[in-house]
């Protein structure tokens, strides 16, 4: 979109003289000041911003929380609380890293959800797409193993089922497991290695984010008619227009995460990780933080064998197989419409699969018993037909609704005549930019 | 482009193909470090074995010892615990094989095969569910064995899984007496 027109002239002589040797200031003003943006993004589109500013923040609180945390199972749990009680503002740190990884979380979830609702991942956005779902395995792998690193009841016990899944795997999975642990159980090996990996990925997520970005540079951002933008007229400048607007989306967002961080900065963890970790005493329910739980569900609703398959495998692989489908989706989706706005049976199903995904997540909260379990059969089973069946199906025989011409079109529409643009009240006709 | 291209371009591919293979094997020689520094390490490998004084366990009592960083059981049975063990059809178990490291791994479950000869009121075993991996409870549960509390599996005084969603009997490492009052386990 903006690539080869470059709109940049430097006006001082020290802008002239980067300009020349390394056009630094002339990449910001391209991408993050003269970048056109559509101009019907609405709050959904927000969530790229936030989540910038949730990675800055994590690392920043965890970069401190280094240096006053120490890896040994000996002393890990003491030095966490340690921070809790003697180190200076280390309480307020710990509970901004502790729930700033939640909300990272609820902001990736509703960042995916915007995704599938307005069908960002289609042609030409796939790698774009693919990129982030390749973030959102990053986080998974460090919020799993920064949950290892107070060495209380629940990291311990997480740990060890979770490490678990890999003996699943026929020949080589006990193998596999010894690998990751660095001995036959988890223990001091296990929390070194946890530790120094969950300090290397989030810079690893900020590489993948460089790429996420310029892929969106590329090929630029989707909107909520799901039309690409044809003229001038359909977008805004980046800045002030999106800007104001991110910036009043993460300060609301950043309101709710400071609610938590300073009122209920307990309530998203659980007691049990107050208590030291100890091999030999399991808790009587062991339960993933809250952002693992769909997944959770899945894994524990195969009960039973399939053919060569047993149900521990079997569970593995449809846990994996759950997260694999974002991968897949820009070729399960055969509609040629974007946006669920547009597709009202898509959109039926849509909001099916968030309530199903809820669903999910509560059943992996509770015990896997009675009921349970078979509410848990019947949502994996809606959650593997949305992405094989219904996306591929609704595609060819769904009757989408008439599509406006273009984003001013549908804008005006929306406004019926009244003034939608700020540059162009007497909405011109539609010049080609 | 030199002549040499032209006349013996057999002897260039050769090289190409050789610097190529060259390359690939000293990556691989590179990373086998890498990978290879993260499996268990001499001290982990060191505490594989450890020696149990079991002489003040009298019958019906047990002891747990830290194994591998797990907990492995020392119980020494009751009469009625063995005859309950022993009691039990074959047919009726859900898991059939012993798992007992020191058998055949095909070898059935029965009493005898759980524990050792000679001294068939000693259990000795990993208490570990075969599930998900927690710890279940001594002597509690519908067979007098074991249950977990996690996801309510319940073992026989053998520790043969009987009911509940884990796939197996809990498994006997390997482990001897080296004297009547002394186990050595792995």
């Amino acid at each position: 979109m903006s690539e080869g027109h470059s709109t940049y002239t430097p006006k001082t002589g020290i802008e002239r003289w980067f300009d020349a040797r390394m056009p630094l200031p002339r990449l910001i003003y391209d991408s993050f000041v003269a970048y056109p943006v559509p101009r019907n993004l609405n709050y959904m589109w927000t969530f790229g911003g936030i989540l910038s500013i949730m990675l800055v923040s994590q690392i920043l609180t965890g970069i401190v929380l280094a240096m006053h945390y120490t890896s040994d199972t000996t002393l890990a749990f003491d030095s966490v609380e340690k921070i809790m009680r003697d180190v200076n503002s280390g309480w307020l740190l710990r509970y901004l890293h502790s729930n700033g990884a939640s909300f990272f979380f609820v902001a990736v979830y509703i960042h995916i959800f915007r995704g599938l609702f307005y069908g960002s991942y289609k042609a030409p956005r796939e790698l774009l797409w693919i990129l982030g779902c390749i973030i959102y395995l990053l986080m998974m792998a460090t919020g799993f193993m920064g949950y290892v690193l107070p060495w209380g009841q629940m990291s311990f016990w997480g740990a060890t089922v979770i490490t678990g899944f890999f003996s699943a795997i026929p020949l080589v999975g006990n193998w596999i497991q010894q690998l990751l642990l660095g001995g036959f159980a988890v223990d001091d090996p296990t929390l070194n290695r946890f530790f120094a990996l969950h300090y290397l990925l989030p810079f690893m997520i900020a590489g993948v984010v460089v790429l996420h970005i310029w892929a969106l540079h590329v090929v630029g951002q989707s909107n909520p008619t799901g039309i690409e933008v044809k003229s001038k007229t359909d977008t805004v400048a980046f800045t002030p227009y999106a800007t104001i607007k991110d910036a009043f989306g993460m300060i609301v967002f950043l309101f709710i995460f400071a609610y938590f961080a300073f009122y209920l900065p307990n309530y998203l963890g659980h007691p049990d990780n107050y208590t030291v970790a100890n091999p030999l005493k399991t808790p009587a329910h062991i339960v993933p933080v809250w952002y693992f739980l769909p997944f959770y569900a899945i894994l524990r609703a195969i009960t039973f064998n399939v053919g060569p398959i047993n149900s521990k495998l079997g569970g593995v692989l449809c846990m994996f197989g759950a997260i694999a489908m974002l991968f897949l989706v820009a070729w399960l989706d055969t509609s040629k419409v974007r946006s669920a706005v547009y597709r009202p049976w898509y959109k039926l199903f849509f909001w099916l699969f968030v309530a199903d995904a809820i669903l999910l997540g509560w059943l992996g909260s509770q015990p896997a018993e009675g009921s349970y379990v078979f509410m848990a059969q019947m949502a994996t089973l809606f959650y593997f037909a949305f992405f094989l069946v219904i996306m591929p199906v609704l595609g060819l025989i769904e009757t989408p609704r008439r599509l406006p011409n273009s984003i001013t079109e549908a804008v005006l529409e929306k406004n019926k005549g009244g003034s939608g643009h700020p540059a162009v009240a007497a909405a011109a006709p539609q010049t080609k930019g | 482009m030199s002549a040499t291209d032209i006349h013996d371009p057999n002897r260039r591919d050769f090289l190409y193909v050789a610097t190529g293979m060259a390359a690939v094997v000293g990556a691989g020689a590179v990373a086998w470090p890498f990978i290879d520094q993260m499996r268990p390490d001499a001290s982990t490998l060191a505490l594989a074995s450890v020696e149990v004084d079991v002489s003040s366990l009298q019958p019906g009592s047990s002891l747990i010892v830290k194994w591998r960083g797990k907990p492995v059981v020392v119980r020494n049975r009751t009469e009625k615990e063995m005859k309950d063990g022993e009691a039990v059809n074959l047919a009726d178990l859900k898991d059939p094989i012993a798992r007992n490291a020191n058998l055949p791994s095909d070898a059935p479950a029965t009493d005898a095969n759980r524990t050792t000869p000679g001294k068939e009121a000693w259990m000795v075993m990993v208490q570990v569910c075969t599930h998900l991996g927690c710890i279940p409870l001594g002597q509690e549960g519908d067979f007098g064995g074991w249950f977990c509390p996690c996801h309510g599996s319940q073992y026989d005084t053998a520790g043969r899984i009987r009911k509940g969603p884990a796939p197996e009997n809990m498994a006997i490492p390997v482990f001897k007496f080296i004297s009547d009052t002394k186990i050595l386990i792995g």
